[in-house]
């Protein structure tokens, strides 16, 4: 592929001779501005090799020609935009500009997910798994959310391998919340405290639905009351998945008041519903009003003891019973769905599209734009321990992963905002998760960090629940506002956070990127470096000084005034 | 015009618009800011269609409350009361829709397969099932995109949310997707702080910074961006906003529709509606009673929805405004005949009900039937396309519209349904 570049023509599979002309303008603008290897380096790891090949070959397959590589300043934006969640600071961007090794890159890469940048990236990535794993709605009063966050800050501190994870979360037992008065805190629990019970019948369905999607990209909600529709799943493997969790409770405790306090999930004999705890069976119903019985069996058809009695020991030393969340963490820990579910998700955060849509739909019914990839990196994923950081590496290193996000007239039917299987010729736009958004403001006008902690999140949690929209159901649906739409531009123009962030009062961002000694063209390209990590356009710098000269000497309002556009507009709030 | 326009404190309409102008604010030209102001508020007047949708989220029990089993193991306790319209029942926790009905329609022949919460909300708001490779429209998109040029002074979003939000605009693209407001009207970060000459200087920064980014190629959410900042301006400085303040009705109103989130939005529906907002979407969510159902509808929901949905159609008639405006109430889908173990019933698509009213549709009448039990559909069946399709011919919109997806694809509007033709004289 590299020889096909430079030679100038790229002989493509299906059998046409393609000019590398868009190959051709990237290395030659890559000599101005971007970076001046080949994008597809490896940095001598295989796995980046192995995506590199994939997915070339369907850009091959498809006779489309990737785009050059992105500036090194949209790189680096976004890698720590999807590393540690926010954007880079102007002293972290010029370092970076600045370096000249070849390998700059993974060198970036490995001090983001080392031990400097530990304490961001967790509380980045518990932001993202705070979302997928109890949504974003603050009301459910069976969530601990700050025990839910305490949990996962730990655990991505010290980068627990995701098969631990998933057992820690699917097998909690406990109390949710984290308070000095209460023993047996593990707030893991939150994961299914708050799915246990529905409309006051505790029967783990949420639990059942929301274990399969996230854990192996299973789909089963809906055939909780009849087979699906389109694609293999069956009721009965609802409710044998579903018999997993009828050990488990979440015992809500009030305190001395009407609201639950905290929650404490338990493990208990389960009689079953036939009331012999020898074979613990749960039964449902059939659309015909049919009643049918269930025991656990796993989703591949492994089967595990009826018994419903957690493991003991009999007094003659007979041991008995079985736990059942536990046979299920090690089902799933086991299962091929496992990884690829997971890999397809980190796909999805780091290439703005996973191999299938929707990430957490996997199945014949639904099948992936790289099969091979997806599967291939399972393995390798499950080789590697599966160790999370390793995998965002990859990603994060790999060839589509460097692509400007400006497409060219080779690649510009790949766009999966069409309905396209996406092929990753250049790197789609998204927009900035709102908690994104959040941090890099933090860090544009580089302030103050000391006040981190819980009471930091929980302002942020304040700021970020103007978003939420709960849909009413009792499986807690949400989504946000902040989408786009005129009530997110509404809050980028006027509300207080961006009050704050152009504010010009002493000490802050623009008041000492005013007072200092920089010419005005100077102090106008920082706030572009700090915001947009690159130097302004000369139409952009023609407008910016006419508003300088206009306030005369108070360059500082015409600075805020630059600043309010710059975060107002769309290249500071898409990834790209 | 019901409501008087105000001109926000301390800005000069006409001296903000001379600054903007001079700007030559944001990226479309077409759009150009300075149209919107010569609209007056004659224009404004003009009879326009419009819907709106009173959305039950969570699934309500039609059987409950539109078709009842009086006496049927599946019926439930509560009874049928007689209505204004001639042999059409109700049930008896809906004293004052019962007044209401001879302007509406009942259509008791829904039957649909989606009975997941996020499919069925998906298939009822835009006539398609989900499909991973397409965004389909939701009603208020379509509707809001077909009816938009009617009121060409309109500087409110065409498509607004009270509650939660609806279904988005799939391909249709981000101009039509649902304004969301809380159901006491406030609209949040209205009030930028800037003179206005100020915030015409700001919006030149803004749009050159835009502009080039959406030359660079990089995708449509960049130019979608755009488009959202400049209906943001429009409506950041318009007095229309006046619409939303449901709070300034007459006490008398307020108490009519009932003081609940429900009530303040089927008013404020009422008012958007007047301003020539094509498409409100109202929710109320609390249908999903797999438990305790029948003390949770006499008690909560029903009085709640009877009080609002009542006045917001007695109103819309008693100010001539019912023959252009469409008035439907439906959820994702309805719930089990069966009564379960907790007393609750459970997700049911098979056979349920809809309520259609306002437009071109026939009024005071019943269509289609379910069997003694509700299990059944025992008249022809309905679906959701075939009502989007009804609702979009009661507007006069042409089903004959194709859409063309983001791939390329036609879509035919409203998925081909059929009209239901006992809605139509």
């Amino acid at each position: 592929m590299r020889d096909g570049v430079r030679d100038g023509v790229r002989r493509i599979s299906c059998g046409r001779v393609l000019l590398g002309v868009a190959g051709m303008i990237g290395m030659v603008a890559a000599a101005g501005r971007a970076t001046a290897y080949d994008p597809a380096e490896h940095y001598g790891i295989p796995q980046v090799k192995y995506i590199n090949e994939q997915v070339a070959k369907g850009w091959d397959e498809s006779c489309l020609l990737p785009s050059p590589a992105a500036t090194d300043g949209e790189w680096c934006r976004r890698v720590h935009l999807d590393l540690i969640g926010r954007i880079p600071s102007i002293d972290e961007l010029r370092s970076f500009l600045a370096d000249t090794s070849p390998t700059k890159k993974a060198e970036l890469v490995s001090q983001l997910l080392g031990d400097d940048h530990v304490d961001e990236y967790a509380r980045h990535w518990t932001d993202v798994w705070t979302t997928v794993l109890i949504g974003r709605d603050v009301t459910n009063e069976r969530v601990n959310r700050s025990g839910m966050r305490q949990y996962l800050r730990r655990a991505f501190s010290k980068n627990m391998p995701y098969d631990r994870f998933m057992e820690e979360l699917v097998t909690a037992a406990g109390v949710n919340a984290n308070r000095r008065e209460l023993e047996g805190f593990n707030g893991a629990t939150n994961f299914l405290s708050g799915k246990m019970e529905e409309m006051g019948v505790e029967n783990g369905v949420q639990a059942t639905a929301k274990t399969a999607q996230i854990f192996l990209g299973l789909q089963v909600q809906c055939t909780q009351c009849h087979n699906h529709p389109f694609n293999k799943g069956k009721q009965n493997q609802f409710w044998e998945l579903n018999a997993f969790f009828r050990q488990t409770r979440a015992l809500r405790k009030r305190g001395g008041t009407d609201d639950v306090q905290w929650v404490e999930l338990v493990d208990e004999d389960f009689a079953g519903e036939g009331g012999n705890p020898e074979e613990a069976e749960l039964y449902y119903e059939l659309r015909n009003g049919l009643m049918k019985v269930a025991y656990p069996v796993f989703v591949d058809g492994t089967e595990i003891s009826k018994s419903g009695y957690l493991p003991a020991v009999m007094d003659d030393g007979t041991a008995y019973g079985v736990h059942r969340r536990e046979q299920l963490a090690a089902l799933i820990k086991a299962s091929p769905s496992f990884p690829q579910a997971i890999v397809n998700r980190t796909w999805g955060h780091f290439l703005g599209h996973g191999f299938t849509k929707p990430i957490d739909d996997l199945g014949e019914h639904n099948p992936p734009s790289h099969p091979e990839l997806l599967e291939g990196l399972a393995e390798r994923f499950r080789e590697t321990s599966f160790d999370l950081k390793e995998l965002a590496r990859w990603l994060v290193l790999s060839h589509p992963y460097a692509l400007s996000s400006r497409s060219t007239a080779a690649n510009k039917n790949d766009d999966p905002s069409l309905g396209e299987r996406p092929k990753f010729t250049h790197f789609y736009l998204r927009q900035m998760q709102a908690e994104e958004l959040y941090e890099s403001l933090l860090t544009a006008t580089e302030a103050d960090r000391a006040a981190r902690g819980e009471e930091a999140a929980k302002k942020k949690d304040t700021w970020l629940s103007q978003f939420v929209i709960a849909f009413g159901t009792d499986e807690g649906d949400d989504a946000t506002t902040f989408n786009g739409s005129i009530p997110q531009v509404l809050m980028m123009f006027n509300g207080d956070m961006i009050k704050n962030a152009t504010g010009t009062g002493q000490g802050g961002f623009l008041d000492r990127v005013a007072s200092s000694s920089m010419s005005n063209a100077a102090k106008i390209e920082t706030l572009y470096m700090a915001a947009l990590a690159r130097k302004p356009a000369r139409a952009e710098l023609t407008v910016a000084n006419q508003m300088v000269a206009a306030r005369k000497g108070d360059v500082i309002t015409a600075l805020q005034d630059v600043w309010w556009a710059v975060l107002n507009s769309n290249e500071f709030i898409i990834k790209h | 015009m019901s409501c008087s326009i105000e001109l926000p404190a301390g800005m000069s309409r006409r001296h903000f618009i001379n600054h903007l102008a001079g700007a030559a604010a944001l990226v479309s030209p077409a759009t150009a800011f300075t149209n919107s102001i010569l609209a007056n508020a004659t224009d404004m007047k003009k009879r326009h269609k419009a819907a709106i949708m009173l959305w039950m989220g969570g699934g309500p029990s039609s059987m409950d409350i539109w078709d009842l089993k009086p006496g049927a193991p599946t019926g439930g306790p509560f009874k049928p009361i007689s209505t204004s319209a001639d042999g059409v029942t109700v049930c008896e926790h809906m004293p004052l829709m019962a007044k209401q009905m001879h302007h509406m329609a009942v259509v008791r022949s829904m039957s649909t397969r989606e009975a997941d919460h996020m499919r069925g909300r998906y298939y009822m708001h835009t006539g398609y099932v989900p499909n991973p490779n397409v965004e389909h429209p939701s009603y208020g998109a379509v509707i809001a995109h077909e009816l938009a040029d009617q009121v060409p002074g309109l500087e409110i979003p065409p498509f607004v949310s009270v509650g939660s939000g609806s279904v988005g605009p799939g391909f249709l693209g981000m101009t039509w997707a649902p304004f969301v407001v809380d159901s006491n009207g406030n609209v949040r970060n209205l009030d930028m702080g800037v003179d206005p000459a100020r915030l015409a200087q700001r919006m030149e920064m803004l749009a050159t910074i835009e502009k080039r980014f959406i030359g660079e190629r990089r995708g449509a959410s960049a130019d979608d961006h755009a488009k959202v900042l400049d209906k943001t301006v429009k409506l950041m400085t318009s007095p229309q906003m006046e619409a939303f303040k449901v709070m300034k009705e007459p006490a008398e109103a307020q108490e009519r529709y009932g003081k609940t989130g429900f009530g303040r939005g089927c008013l404020m529906a009422r008012r958007l509606v007047e301003m020539g907002v094509p498409f409100v979407e109202v929710d109320l969510g609390g249908w999903d009673n797999h438990a305790n159902i029948f003390p949770t509808l006499q008690n909560q929901k029903l009085p709640e929805l009877d009080k609002a949905m009542s006045a917001l159609v007695e109103d819309l008639a008693d100010r001539g405004m019912l023959d252009d405006t469409v008035v439907m109430w439906m959820g994702e889908f309805s719930r089990t005949p069966n009564i379960n173990g907790g007393g609750g019933r459970d997700h049911w698509a098979r056979s349920w009900s809809v309520v259609v009213g306002g437009g071109g549709f026939k009024r005071g009448v019943v269509v289609g039937e379910t069997s003694s039990d509700g299990k059944e559909v025992v008249s022809e069946a309905y679906s959701s396309q075939d009502l989007m399709a009804s609702v979009l011919k009661s507007l006069g919109v042409s089903l004959e519209t194709t859409f063309t997806a983001k791939n390329g694809r036609p879509m035919q509007i409203a998925n081909s349904g059929k009209v239901i033709k006992e809605l139509f004289a």
